[in-house]
């Protein structure tokens, strides 16, 4: 069997869930290899938990010289890596990385792109979600190595492994894939709630909450969910940009979606429309979002809320 | 200076958008327009062009679309907002393309709009509103061998240098690289102008060229949907989602039938 790379996704060797997920669909069609991109001491760390969950191998390759240039140099060396290895797929977690890397790779090697996967099957046959949800598409690659980016949430995580074997890789990275820069990096600030597109449940906010995020976040807290937002209330300057879900903001897929004063416009469907249950607090019954809802109340979200998330207190006990 | 932005023709996000029998989108059946995340493009490049201007650098914002006959209508619109002079480029064997064919033909036309004056800023959307797939800008990159400086939210440029925010996957950075180089932009960096009825007239004279594949030197047999990279084998309209139960809250009766209905599907 041949080996798929699964390339990691993570923040100073802290593997992020979809990279797990990834490596549950890579099993599906080869051998799992993970790719991280990182110093060689985080690598090592890292290549445990990745074992853990199916790569039989880590390549490692040494960033210390390439952390500061955006995409092209990890496109080229993964392009070596590909070389050497002929994988039957390469992996990625879509995000605009994920997306960018797999695009210049494509063109390098000469290899089919499918983007945003939400399902992978034996022999790379991919399932994607289109229109704003209002399509299921079905694809594969049909020329070169398969290059498929999966979105958050798209399979189960799974332990069937030890860990991995580390094997350090060399990649020689050319001057002009270094040409443009990182200048600075601001690391978002730790919210300390789950993170917005690998959450379980996410409880959003728009314009409705008049400014007001108390009662989102206090029923997200009770929830244990991910705080979100529409473009109307991180336009409104309420919310950071990074909450914002929609066709120009993250992209979730969660179990349960709680709207809470979003009308639901198509750009804010585009990010949320694939969450298995729906929910909605919306002051307007006329309001388009009650057209998606599993379940809706009609009301006044700052009465609604914090009553509920009372109730779900005293639930838990 | 000489910009390039790549104008999209997408199927209208409020109209009922579908796929033909063959898997490709309906480009010509449904409504389509100038996509709206390529607006953002065309305004930076304007404002670029107007900032340029104070210090007496003469910029050149050209659109370039590549879609079929009706797609002329977004460069139409690129031009009504600013844009000094269109390219579109149309044919038959386009259609059907992938991302790889499509980046291909971009690629080429800016080719041949630099032939004289070299083309600094290639810019583009964040993502088409139809496909979404926001690799084209880098696929592009990759072609011309040139940096790329993408999902800007605040672009800045000074002689040759650029400089943008960008709110990336984990953190925000500042981006900086030197042109030429392609620029994707977010639709956070600000509204995008209305066309003005001045704007409307002056843009039927503004020149307007149509290449075909033959004038970019790109072989038919390169592109269009027989030698795709990928293949679509399906697609699905999804069932409407069933309709859900909905309640009015009456002094706090909305409260305890959500937590209810959040315990029936033990999300608590
Ligand atoms: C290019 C482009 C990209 C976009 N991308 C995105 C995106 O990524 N994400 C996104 O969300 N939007 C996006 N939008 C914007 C989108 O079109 C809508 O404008 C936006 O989603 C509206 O946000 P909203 O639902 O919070 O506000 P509104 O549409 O104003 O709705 C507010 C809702 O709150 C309800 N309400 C008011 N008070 C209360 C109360 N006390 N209790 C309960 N309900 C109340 C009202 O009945 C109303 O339904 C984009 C638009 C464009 C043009
Ligand atoms: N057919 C096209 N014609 C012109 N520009 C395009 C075309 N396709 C994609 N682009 C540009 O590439 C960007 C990203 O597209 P995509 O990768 O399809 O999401 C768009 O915002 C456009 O700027």
């Amino acid at each position: 069997m041949s080996e798929v790379l699964v390339v990691v996704d993570h923040v100073d060797g802290a593997v992020k869930k979809p990279t797990f997920e990834l490596l549950t669909l890579a099993r599906r069609l080869g051998e799992p290899s993970a790719v991280f991109f990182g110093s060689p001491d985080k690598g090592a760390e890292a290549a445990e938990k990745l074992g853990k969950h199916g790569a039989d191998k880590v390549y490692v390759i040494d960033d210390a010289e390439i952390k500061g240039y955006l995409v092209a140099p990890k496109a080229e060396a993964l392009q070596q890596l590909v070389e050497k290895t002929s994988p039957a797929a390469v992996l990625f977690v879509s995000g605009y990385e994920g997306k960018e890397v797999a695009a210049r790779l494509a063109i390098k090697i000469g290899a089919g792109l499918i983007t945003d996967a939400v399902d992978v099957e034996d022999g790379g046959v991919t399932t994607q979600s289109v229109f704003a949800g209002s399509y299921t598409v079905k694809a594969k690659v049909t020329q070169g190595v398969p290059l498929i980016t999966v979105k958050p949430n798209s399979a189960p995580v799974e332990e069937p492994g030890s860990a991995g074997t580390v094997e350090e890789f060399a990649a020689t990275i050319s001057d002009s894939a270094k040409k443009a820069q990182i200048v600075a990096s601001q690391p978002r600030k730790a919210s300390g709630r789950p993170e917005l597109t690998e959450a379980a449940i996410v409880v959003s906010g728009g314009r409705g909450t008049g400014g007001d995020f108390a009662p989102i976040e206090g029923l997200a807290d009770a929830l244990g969910a991910a705080v979100g937002a529409s473009r109307a209330a991180v336009d409104s300057g309420w919310m950071p940009h990074s909450f914002q879900v929609g066709q120009t903001g993250k992209v979730v897929s969660p179990q349960l979606y709680v709207a809470n004063g979003i009308s639901g416009a198509i750009q804010h469907r585009a990010g949320m429309q694939t969450s298995k249950t729906i929910v909605a607090v919306n002051k307007d019954e006329e309001a388009p979002i009650f057209e998606l809802v599993d379940f809706g109340v009609v009301g006044d979200l700052h009465k609604v809320l914090p009553a509920a998330t009372e109730a779900i207190e005293s639930r838990k006990g | 200076m000489n910009i390039v932005v790549c104008v999209k023709y997408v199927p209208d996000a409020t109209a009922d958008r579908r796929f033909e029998s063959d898997n490709t989108v309906d480009r010509v059946g449904v409504d389509g327009l100038l996509s709206e995340l390529d607006e953002y493009a065309v305004e930076q490049a304007l404002q670029i062009k107007e900032k340029r201007a104070d210090g007496d650098d003469e910029v050149t914002v050209t659109a370039l679309c590549v879609g079929p006959e009706k797609a002329v209508d977004a460069v139409r619109k690129a031009l009504q907002m600013g844009a000094d002079q269109g390219v579109h480029v149309t044919d038959e064997a386009i259609a059907g393309s992938d991302y790889i064919a499509t980046s291909l033909v971009l690629a080429k036309a800016i080719e041949k709009i630099g032939a004289e004056t070299p083309v600094d800023l290639v810019m583009c959307g964040m993502a088409s509103t139809d496909a979404s797939g926001s690799v084209v800008p880098a696929m592009l990159a990759e072609r011309l061998d040139l940096p790329q400086v993408t999902f800007a939210s605040v672009v800045e440029t000074q002689g040759d240098q650029v400089r943008v925010k960008r709110d990336g996957d984990i953190a925000t950075e500042v981006i900086g690289g030197t042109m030429p180089l392609v620029l994707s932009v977010t639709d956070q960096t600000g509204e995008a102008r209305y066309p003005s009825f001045k704007g409307i007239m002056a843009a039927k004279k503004k020149p307007l060229e149509t290449y075909s594949l033959s004038d970019i030197g790109v072989d038919a047999g390169e592109v269009g949907l027989s030698v795709a990279w990928s293949s679509v084998e399906d697609t699905t309209e999804r069932p409407p989602r069933t309709a859900g139960e909905i309640v009015k809250d009456e002094d706090g009766s909305g409260a305890t039938a959500l937590t209810e209905f959040l315990v029936s599907k033990k999300f608590i």
